[in-house]
């Protein structure tokens, strides 16, 4: 087993950079991802190596990014698509919905539509306004498309590979305020599936689900919660569509309680949804209702107060509270 | 009344016409050949217009006056290269082979496409407008990369001239010197709106700013529609970028079965587009030049009768499919919840043959 230590945007530019070697047809698109590297350097000098043809400046539209990554699909490429930031992805919304999830159905399956939307996502880096958003509640509620974020440098660097390995469209998430942030992957080894769930920390008194930045902020919830006597199981949801709910209704079923952190809106979010599938599915087990610890229904506030708006580690203890406050 | 910048090989009275950078390389038998493709399309989209009214079709998108414009482009492709159209594109379709029913099925509503695009070359309806420009471009750059010598087309109209997807193409295909050709069908109508709407200046004028060639050309006119096509798929091939070509001509019909035009136009206007016709003028051409028979016109006609007694046959025949169907091809792979979807349908005793 080879492992190594790298931040996740090189996770991700290493595997990248594999899954570039392993298949000839595998291109990357997006703007600024050429001699800049991208504006987070995920595609750092990639274009250098694997020359114009395959790693694509592209002029500044979104709908056209993802409307051409659909036509080399059906010409058989293998488009990695980065969109800049998460609010900038709307343009291409259209394109995404109407025809990246549909047009597999719509021909009996004769297109592929083997593309990945790489979605910096999240807030918590400073930025101005529509740099910090949560969209992917939109993709999950749509059907066609498939839904993943990544966590850890080791996840980012298997799950973008196994992404564009996979013949369904992915909408792939990276939370941006975890890209510097360092850890073990290995080389040699997929952790898991695509659309597996994992345990992060094993605990027996609450289940705290949680997906992207969010899950550091969960473990480090459930390590003070430890100080005050209280075990907190913490899944990392890793899929959003498919959700992997077998490790979750475990995890409920021993625990009887259930807290879903999240940066984006509460309303009809993936967190909603989760709390919905284990309530349906756990009903007996449950001790107290499913508690959804979100952003608040507002636009994503100016950053300078954006740590009020984000889940923080005292609002996730709080929501372990109120669950833990059911008989 | 539409300038000299019209680009006609052919009058509306069958005429031939010269033009100083085209001439028609066609001889009778291809004229005639086009000829029969254009009554049999109309007879065809006649006849699925009368399925609509008598129930057996959800909506048809009649392409009446539109026939030179389609068969002439159409007819231009060579057999490796690839369409991506709306969804009024049938006389597109028939020459890229699609079965006529397989066009209908869409419009049946027992089909959310309708026929294997990679078969017949030619994608599926589009019906959100604009989106299949970017589809093409991209396509386009996939054969760029591939290093083969094919083009591509595709088809919009003037209202979906503008949409920012096709806009976004024309930056793409011209940044990217994408081998791909652009027919512009202007038939003056999008729905209720005039072309005047959509721009202020002539469509095709547009190229010109995104950095390639544009042309007018007589939409109702084969030969014209042809030699034009021709050459910018030729040009497309050899590496010199793309070409957007502006078919003017007219929408005869309604815009579809759910549109009633007699709201907002004037019978005028159908009255000179008449005059027009792209299938009368090349008849009268054939008729005058080649000394074509009223016996080989009438072959021709009765050939389209049968054509539209088979399609009539073929989608009446069509069931709507087991509501099972739903859950197929989705996903390319397993997707837990549309397996969920299945199991209860088959609980509940949806399923089955309709």
């Amino acid at each position: 087993m080879t492992t190594t230590t790298m931040t996740m945007a090189k996770a991700l530019n290493e595997g990248l950079r594999r899954a570039m070697e392993k298949d000839r047809r595998v291109l990357l698109m997006g703007e600024d991802i050429g001699k800049l590297g991208g504006v987070f350097r995920i595609t750092d000098g990639l274009q250098k190596d694997f020359g114009e043809d395959r790693v694509i400046d592209a002029p500044l539209a979104e709908s056209a990014i993802v409307g051409t990554a659909v036509g080399l699909a059906v010409r058989g490429y293998r488009t990695v698509v980065e969109i800049q930031f998460d609010g900038f992805v709307y343009p291409a919304f259209d394109q995404i919905v109407s025809q990246v999830a549909k047009l597999h159905k719509r021909t009996d399956g004769v297109y592929t539509m083997g593309l990945v939307i790489r979605l910096p996502f999240q807030g918590g880096i400073g930025a101005i306004e529509h740099h910090s958003e949560s969209p992917e509640a939109y993709f999950v509620h749509t059907a066609g498309l498939r839904v993943v974020a990544c966590s850890t440098p080791n996840d980012a660097y298997w799950m973008i590979q196994q992404s564009i390995e996979h013949d369904d469209p992915v909408i792939f998430c990276e939370p941006k305020s975890r890209y510097w942030e360092k850890g073990e992957v290995d080389l040699d080894n997929p952790p898991r599936g695509l659309f597996d769930a994992e345990v992060r920390r094993e605990g027996s008194d609450v289940t705290v689900v949680a997906y992207g930045s969010m899950v550091k902020t969960a473990l480090r919830a459930a390590e003070a919660a430890a100080g005050e006597g209280v075990s907190v199981e913490v899944i990392d949801a890793r899929s959003l569509s498919p959700l992997d709910l077998a490790p979750m209704i475990t995890s409920v079923e021993k625990t009887g309680r259930l807290v879903v952190v999240q940066e984006a809106t509460k309303s009809a979010s993936v967190g909603s949804e989760i709390v919905a599938e284990l309530t349906e599915r756990c009903f007996y087990s449950l001790r107290a209702p499913g508690v959804r610890v979100s952003g608040y229904h507002v636009p994503y506030p100016p950053s300078r107060i954006e740590d009020a708006f984000r889940p923080s580690v005292d609002r996730v203890l709080d929501g372990i509270d109120r669950v833990m406050g059911y008989a | 009344m539409i300038g000299e910048e019209l680009i006609q090989l052919l009058t509306p009275e069958g005429q031939r016409i010269a033009h100083p950078e085209y001439e028609s390389t066609l001889g009778g038998d291809e004229v005639f050949s086009f000829y029969r493709d254009m009554v049999i399309i109309r007879r065809l989209c006649n006849e699925a217009t009368s399925l609509q009214r008598q129930g057996q079709l959800a909506l048809w998108a009649p392409l009446q006056g539109q026939e030179a414009a389609q068969i002439g482009a159409g007819r231009a492709l060579a057999p490796m290269d690839f369409t991506f159209p709306s969804y009024r594109e049938h006389g597109i379709a028939w020459t890229r082979g699609v079965p006529p029913a397989d066009m209908l099925r869409i419009f049946r509503a027992t089909t959310t496409g309708g026929w294997d695009p990679q078969k017949y070359r030619h994608s599926v309806p589009t019906v959100v407008l604009g989106n299949q420009a970017l589809h093409a471009v991209g396509y386009a750059m996939g054969v760029q990369r591939d290093g083969a010598e094919e083009a591509v087309m595709t088809f919009f109209g003037d209202g979906a001239s503008s949409q920012g997807d096709v806009l976004e193409s024309f930056v793409w295909a011209a940044s990217f010197n994408a081998p791909i050709v652009f027919i512009l069908q202007n038939n003056q109508w999008a729905i209720s709106e005039p072309s005047s709407l959509q721009a202020k200046i002539p469509l095709y004028h547009r190229a010109h700013g995104f950095g390639f060639p544009g042309f007018r050309v007589d939409g109702n006119d084969v030969l014209a529609m042809y030699e034009v096509t021709k050459r910018a798929l030729d040009n497309a091939r050899a590496g010199g970028g793309p070409t957007l070509i502006e078919a003017y001509t007219y929408r005869m019909g309604a815009h579809t079965t759910s549109d009633d035009p007699t709201r907002y136009r004037i019978d005028a206007e159908v009255e000179m587009w008449k005059h027009r016709d792209p299938v009368e003028r090349t008849k009268a051409l054939l008729a005058r030049e080649y000394k074509v028979k009223k016996a080989a016109f009438d072959e021709v006609a009765s050939e389209a009768e049968e054509l539209a007694l088979q399609l009539r046959e073929d989608v009446l025949a069509m069931d709507a499919p087991d509501p099972i169907t739903m859950f197929d091809d989705v996903y390319a792979d397993a997707h837990p919840l549309v397996n969920e979807g299945r199991r209860e349908m088959i609980e509940l005793g949806v399923s089955g043959p309709r």
